[in-house]
């Protein structure tokens, strides 16, 4: 159990967090404008078309709508799996959980040809459709997780606690089984069309998450000048590489299904070989600097170093995990779907049969970038409002097991 | 620039007594209870809020309760009628409709499309046109979160300009690339097929003819080059042309393995 020395404070706000705080603003504000540059001039202005519907906006929003589950990774390992140390930046995890959720929906709504009919989407529903169970899924995920973190900042029974955490948790592993189930559930595309998506989304969102939780506790630790202990850092580094380590597995599983049915072998040697830079953000960018580079840092002892590597191991993570949507989301519609099989497409108005083209803009760039930005902002303003974030996490202030 | 939907009548008062008559009588067998609390909305709303609620031709809710059940329109492309070098049917489309090619297919309009195709075991190559194949289980209507995409009673798939938000969920669905998202501000739109920046579109089987008694663009404009390699008609009906040249003639629908069972379907193709 852990002890009442944690003493959660705002942070200061000091000329850094203000410096901060304006610039991601200013990402904030520039997002707007490319939002109302889009609404104005329509989708044309973007890279996106009619063979690649969803582009970096949709890498960025999914991102940090997986990252939301798996930030809440720390609370759960705290209240659900009885870990004393996680307990001190629980609140963090759900404050966390919930901004980078906001950040990914903001962008999804942001990049919609409609984002003025919001007020439809919310009120008009086809239940037989995943994207509106997923509607269901995410506000669920906001009021569960405030709930969860106000049990925590209450001085109610710890037992309580342990329950709302506990339908936190269970809640988090049906999101992202939801967002993987979009992918999933396409039964046209080569690329999809497989269950494996929805567990391979569930691994992603814990390693994404976790990595995304380092950085900003990090951060903020950094910005109000409190202590961070190695012991605590380390453990979150040991338990990245795990999830790394998982996310592999799941990707070489997700892989090897495809290459074994002959119908998706030109998928696979798209995606694998013949992609272009879809190949080498896969190689490259996903699987050496998102998979085992992150692993390498934090299990080969020759290149130890317990201060930074959980931060350069999360860094990498998402830096790959970027990618890793990219491969899934783009490279998924590059790849033309079969509509006439036994046939090669000769001649199509339409690129039938051809992989197609996209080429991202400025205004996809800046919206996605924003979304991270409305993210940062939120858990920034959070720990500046509320008390969510300990004094200090050096050794003697963390409880152990 | 957003374009507003024209206020339009309700369907019932498009129809033509004739059309309408031969409607009351097939959905007299084939009213179920549900059937008849749509037909009560659709005469509340008509009634209650004539000039306020605005129509969508063919593609709002009240019209598609309006659609007769008892039938499902569907196409029969012979695919050795058509030619290669005839692009008749998209044209015509594009007249008919009032979207039209910028010179840049990968975000224009694509209602409708020719395909020329090359069997790989054979080498023989044909030309056919594509476009939705007004699937009897059509997953993007599944997909579609708001239920702007949808299935009228008679088998016409379209997108409900009023309730589309622009996700493109059913594009990523389709599986015949059949639907095109307006990539910019539209103009010199047609009162009877309205279209919209930022939501999805595709072919709507001319449901605006069809509704009167009438047949698609395509269907006519094919006869009139003199190729007739398009025939349209209810696929319910034993007795129309097209339901018997499909059972006297092998034909194909695309994609029979997702089992979706689409009202369009191809002759002669091999």
């Amino acid at each position: 159990m852990a002890m009442d020395r944690t003493i959660y404070r705002e942070i200061k706000a000091t000329g850094g967090v203000w410096s901060l705080a304006i610039l991601l603003g200013a990402f904030v504000a520039a997002a707007m404008g490319s939002v109302i540059y889009v609404e104005h001039h329509g989708h044309i202005v973007t890279g996106m078309n009619n063979s690649v519907v969803w582009g970096l906006p949709h890498v960025f929003a999914i991102f940090l709508i997986v990252a939301a589950s798996g930030a809440l990774n720390a609370a759960s390992i705290a209240s659900v799996f009885g870990q004393a140390p996680y307990k001190p930046i629980a609140r963090l995890s759900a404050v966390l959980a919930m901004s980078l959720l906001v950040g990914g929906l903001a962008v999804l709504v942001l990049d919609l040809g409609r984002p003025d009919r919001l007020l439809v989407a919310m009120t008009t529903y086809n239940f037989k459709s995943i994207f509106s169970w997923n509607i269901y899924l995410y506000t669920g995920f906001l009021a569960v997780v405030a709930a969860y973190l106000f049990v925590q900042m209450s001085r109610i029974d710890y037992k309580y606690v342990r329950i709302v955490g506990t339908a936190a948790f269970l809640w988090r592993l049906a999101l992202t089984t939801g967002t993987g189930s979009i992918f999933g559930w396409l039964v046209a595309r080569p690329g999809y069309d497989a269950a494996i998506m929805a567990p391979l989304f569930i691994a992603m969102s814990f390693s994404f998450g976790l990595a995304m939780f380092i950085l900003v506790l990090t951060m903020l630790f950094k910005l109000s000048g409190r202590k961070f202990g190695s012991g605590l850092r380390l453990r979150m580094g040991n338990l990245l590489a795990l999830f790394a380590a998982a996310v592999l597995y799941f990707t070489i599983v997700q892989h090897l299904t495809a290459m074994y049915a002959a119908e998706h072998a030109g998928f696979e040697r798209f995606i694998l070989l013949e992609g272009g830079h879809v190949t080498f953000l896969f190689w490259v960018v996903q699987v050496l600097i998102g998979g085992i580079l992150p692993i390498a840092l934090i299990y080969l002892p020759t290149i130890r170093d317990s201060d930074s590597e959980p931060v350069w191991a999360s860094v990498f993570v998402v830096i790959g995990g970027l990618a890793q949507v990219y491969v899934i989301v783009v490279g998924g519609q590059l790849y033309p779907m079969e509509v006439f099989p036994g046939y090669e497409v000769t001649a199509s108005a339409f690129g039938d049969g051809e992989i197609a083209s996209y080429a991202p803009k400025w205004s996809e760039v800046v919206l996605g970038l924003g979304g991270v930005a409305i993210s940062l902002l939120a858990v920034g303003a959070a720990a500046k409002f509320l008390r969510i974030l300990p004094t200090n996490l050096t050794e003697v202030n963390v409880p152990q097991d | 620039m957003k374009f507003r939907m024209p206020a339009e009548k309700p369907m019932d008062s498009k129809q033509p007594p004739a059309a309408r008559a031969q409607a009351k009588k097939t959905n007299k067998a084939e009213m179920t209870r549900r059937d008849l609390l749509r037909s009560g909305a659709a005469v509340a709303t008509a009634t209650l809020a004539p000039g306020v609620t605005l129509m969508a031709f063919g593609g709002s809710p009240a019209e598609a309760a309006a659609a007769d059940a008892g039938k499902r329109w569907g196409l029969l492309i012979d695919v050795s009628k058509c030619q290669e070098d005839c692009n008749g049917c998209v044209q015509a489309c594009s007249e008919e409709n009032g979207w039209e090619s910028t010179g840049h297919p990968e975000t224009d309009a694509q209602w409708i499309r020719k395909v020329t195709l090359k069997n790989t075991a054979t080498g023989h190559t044909q030309s056919m046109p594509m476009m939705c194949q007004h699937c009897e289980s059509p997953p993007c209507v599944d997909v579609c979160p708001t239920g702007a995409s949808m299935k009228r009673a008679d088998g016409i798939v379209l997108v409900d300009k009023h309730t589309c938000i622009g996700c493109r969920y059913c594009m990523m669905a389709c599986p015949f690339k059949a639907r095109s998202f307006v990539h910019e501000p539209v103009v010199n739109q047609k009162s009877h097929a309205p279209r919209g920046q930022g939501t999805v579109e595709s072919c709507t089987l001319c449901v605006h003819r069809v509704d009167k008694g009438g047949t698609p663009a395509c269907v006519e404009a094919c006869a009139a080059a003199g190729h007739d390699a398009i025939i349209f008609g209810d696929l319910k009906d034993p007795n129309s042309e097209i339901s018997k040249r499909l059972a006297e003639y092998p034909s194909v629908a695309l994609r029979p393995d997702l089992n979706v069972n689409p009202g369009v379907r191809y002759s002669n193709f091999g």
